[in-house]
């Protein structure tokens, strides 16, 4: 692939971004969360066409129109969130858009699918049984069915995104050596991942996005992982952007957290017994790539999902899994997802600027709309929304104005605690500003604030004390003031321990 | 390349001016049908017209026909608003029916007449409110699919309606003469149970008119100025949003599902007390008219607003008056199914439109495009 340019609007995702694999190599994209891994890999099946560039298979410059042009030149791709049918057999999923005429003819041959199946299953060490429905299938199993459909198809190039963050470092270990064969057997394996120890165990080189860049192409056995996670990460820390703050108030935790565990959507442990206290006054920032438990922890916090463990707010025990009782202990919180979480998109600003505050200002059973609408012009007035009224539909605000009425809201009932999920995450520049002012503000004020971020520079910015959760787990608390990003880096990639 | 894809704005005028044109075309589209089986559509609409709208006895049949619509219509719109698909508005009304008689049965002829409505409407309301609660549970405890579970119950409580008159030697069940008997049918209410009716300029406005019409008012009411209203609002915008607030969700699920029965009971109670008398267990009776299910039209079409539910379901009353008027030697029943199929399906299809638009040709834009171009 060569000088790939690819823009979305806004963004520009892959910026000239050149690209070779060998034959026979496995060949690691690392990089955060939006460093263009996806956008490429999308390319690469013929999901987008590049604004610019080209690709070129075994030295022949292609054009991919759609993905089953991708798939009739050999290329497979193991998507993250898999794309099988669950009442249908293991070897009916894999012939499923099988181009081939023996899984085309109106007719099939169960048998001699089930066999072939059976035999590729063995000869890479991914046995399963082809028969069996996929919905009773593990999660390792049922990638190794989305593998075997691609080697069914005869893929020359094969793509995996994020290949382990579904499975067990047991069954991440024999995928390796299922990568490997393959490799050595003349096919090019891409293995996107941002986890630095597996880059190192299965890749031959490494290139590494930042940015939408491609920064550089290491052989992986020559870097360390410290190197890797420099480059990763990247950028120089902008220093000057750190205001000095007053000390915290006191040692008094304002939040105790202590041994908390809690389970994602799909039944995993996404939180492991994780324990940390923010006193008043002070920013705590979590840092971490997505995905390693940030959104279940903010969630179990403020009582919207169950979990084990406590949670006190200035030494009082707070029951789990309630939100009203988490708003009224004084925890407040900007979610992560503030569209569909933080405001009801549909209902006006002023609906929004009293939705927990609503029972407070209501005659009985009545509601108070000039109170309301008296709270949403303030809230507008004082948090500077861009708006022409209170009226105006909360779906209708652009991001930055949005997270400004979030904020507005969740700072107006004068919280003791706040948990901020992700807060500038799509803002343009000035409104990442007064999110960070508004946020110093609240500390300032003697609000314990948890700054849940996986811009790292954000969290340098802002936090007096950082952790880093890495699979569940805090791997590391550093002084912001002292630190190195690459030691950070490194935590945040689950590396060795510095 | 063709793609339909959702509105990320829907505009005010065209959520008001859609129904209208829909209307509009599906008058051309049968214009066509009438030509083809040789009828002449300015004729045929002009009487269509005069047999709906046009008269007191035309109000008057379109008010009958209307009322156990705006009652269904109401029921579904309280639930769909909240995305809580209750489409059990059907068997939640024969429900509502069979207690509503029983509570008439039970008290006899020789009690006030507004006793008597007052408790056909309580037992009506509160029996239909139990039934809908039963999928109520079911999706608050057990998180199973209420379109489903209603459904369901529509069934039984269809079969349940039959086993009362049919199967059975019920208290509903008339055993006094021979004839009904061996015909079975149930015990009728005594004319001095009738609901009565209001003469208004001529045309004869039946009780459970006027209080499906109260049931509007008071659904806008709810929606609009209490706590327990803004907060179906929130929930059934986004159930997360509900949860972030601290809002009880479940309690609420189980408040909208009785609700949403206890209007489709109410509609049961004023088809006995109003217009049959009797509890019609036959295949041509309540199981045969599908008010409940014309009702989850009703309320899609009214936007589940409480008064745009109302004027759909009159307008729908005035079509299926229309059609009874319509149908005969020179114009078949088929034709006026036909036409009113027409008029739903494009009622329908606009809605849809409002929601989606059809792009033709160019790409579609990304999410963060569109964000960018609004205000």
């Amino acid at each position: 692939m060569h000088g790939i340019t690819k823009r979305f609007p806004g963004v520009l995702a892959n910026d000239r971004v050149d690209f070779e694999a060998a034959t026979g190599e496995v060949h690691a994209l690392l990089g955060e969360n939006g460093a263009g891994k996806s956008t490429l890999s999308n390319i690469l099946t013929g999901l987008y066409r590049p604004d610019e560039g080209s690709i070129s298979l075994y030295g022949e410059p292609t054009r991919f129109d759609s993905p089953s042009d991708a798939i009739d030149a050999g290329i497979g791709m193991v998507h993250q969130h898999f794309r099988l049918v669950p009442p249908f057999t293991v070897s009916e999923n894999i012939i499923l858009g099988e181009h081939r005429p023996e899984a085309r003819s109106f007719v099939v041959n169960p048998r001699r699918i089930e066999r072939d199946v059976a035999g590729l299953g063995e000869r890479y060490g991914i046995a399963v049984d082809p028969r069996a429905r996929v919905w009773q299938l593990s999660v390792g199993e049922q990638q190794r069915v989305e593998i075997l459909k691609a080697l069914y198809r005869e893929a020359r190039i094969l793509i995996l995104d994020e290949p382990t963050a579904v499975l067990t470092p047991q069954e991440a270990e024999s995928l390796f050596v299922t990568l490997r064969r393959m490799a050595d057997e003349g096919r090019t394996v891409i293995f996107i991942s941002h986890k630095l120890h597996e880059v190192k165990a299965v890749a031959d080189r490494v290139t590494v996005l930042r940015g939408g860049r491609a920064v550089a192409t290491v052989e992986a056995a020559g870097a360390t992982s410290r190197e890797l996670a420099a480059l990763m990460v990247g950028r120089e820390v902008e220093l000057a952007r750190r205001v000095e703050r007053a000390a915290p108030h006191g040692d008094e935790a304002a939040l105790d957290v202590d041994g908390v565990s809690v389970r994602g959507d799909r039944g995993e442990d996404a939180v492991r017994d994780v324990s940390f206290t923010v006193r008043a006054g002070e920013i705590l920032g979590v840092a971490g790539v997505a995905g390693n438990g940030q959104r279940e922890l903010a969630e179990a916090i403020t009582g919207m999902r169950p979990a084990t463990g406590s949670v006190c707010v200035h030494g009082r025990r707070l029951r789990t899994g309630d939100p009203r009782i988490a708003i009224s202990a004084g925890i407040a919180h900007v979610p992560e997802d503030r569209l569909g979480t933080g405001v009801a998109p549909g209902l006006s600003i002023a609906e929004n600027s009293v939705l927990k505050s609503y029972r407070g200002i209501s005659f009985g059973p009545l509601l108070n709309w000039s109170m309301i609408r008296e709270v949403a012009r303030d809230l507008i007035r004082r948090f500077d929304v861009a708006t022409p009224g209170p009226q105006l539909r909360a779906r209708d605000l652009s991001g930055g104005n949005l997270q400004k009425l979030v904020l507005g809201r969740e700072f107006s009932s004068a919280p003791k605690v706040l948990i901020a999920a992700s807060p500038t995450r799509g803002l343009d520049v000035g409104a990442i500003e007064s999110v960070h002012a508004y946020l110093r503000e609240a500390a300032g004020e003697g609000v314990a604030v948890l700054l849940i971020s996986e811009d790292l520079d954000e969290i340098l910015a802002l936090a007096d004390r950082v952790v880093v959760v890495y699979e569940g787990r805090l791997t590391g608390e550093f002084d912001p003031t002292k630190a190195t990003i690459e030691e950070i880096g490194l935590a945040m990639a689950g590396g060795e321990r510095p | 390349m063709i793609a339909v894809e959702r509105r990320l704005n829907q505009s005010r005028w065209l959520t008001y001016a859609v129904p209208f044109v829909s209307v509009a075309v599906a008058f051309g589209v049968m214009a066509v049908v009438l030509v083809a089986t040789g009828h002449d559509p300015g004729h045929t609409y002009r009487r269509l017209f005069d047999a709906a709208f046009i008269g007191s006895a035309a109000w008057t049949d379109t008010v009958t026909l209307a009322t156990p619509l705006l009652f269904t219509g109401l029921a579904a719109a309280v639930a769909f608003r909240m995305q809580l698909f209750n489409i059990g508005a059907e068997g939640q009304l024969y429900i509502g029916a069979i207690t509503a008689a029983g509570a008439a049965i039970w008290l006899g002829p020789h009690h006030g007449l507004w006793m008597t409505i007052v408790a056909m409407c309580a037992c009506g309301a509160a029996g239909a409110a139990l039934w809908a609660l039963i999928a109520g549970v079911l999706k608050a405890f057990a998180r199973t699919n209420e379109i489903i579970t209603t459904l369901m119950l529509n069934y039984v409580a269809g079969l349940l309606l039959t086993y009362m008159i049919f199967d059975s030697a019920s208290p509903w069940r008339d055993l006094s003469t021979i004839q009904t008997r061996s015909f079975p049918q149930s015990v009728a209410l005594k004319p001095s149970q009738f609901w009565p009716t209001v003469t208004v300029f001529g045309v004869s406005v039946s009780f459970g008119f006027l209080l499906a019409l109260g049931v509007a008012i008071t659904l806008y009411v709810l929606f609009r100025v209490t706590r327990f209203g803004f907060e179906m609002n929130v929930l059934g915008d986004s159930q997360r949003a509900a949860r972030y607030a601290g809002m009880r969700t479940r309690r609420k699920i189980l408040a909208v599902m009785a609700i949403s029965g206890a209007i489709a009971g109410l509609g049961g109670a004023s088809q006995i007390g109003d217009f049959t008398h009797v509890l019609d267990a036959s295949p041509q009776g309540l199981q045969g008219a599908n008010y409940g299910y014309t009702g989850i039209v009703v309320a899609a079409l009214g936007r589940y607003n409480p008064f745009a539910v109302f004027l759909v379901g009159v307008l729908l009353g005035g079509l299926q008056n229309a059609g009874l008027f319509l149908q005969g030697a020179d114009f078949p029943f088929g034709l006026v199914g036909v036409m009113q199929g027409i008029i739903l399906f494009c009622a329908l299809g606009g809605e849809i439109l409002v929601r989606y638009r059809i792009r033709i040709g160019r790409r579609a834009p990304a999410p963060a495009e569109v964000a960018a171009e609004a205000p």
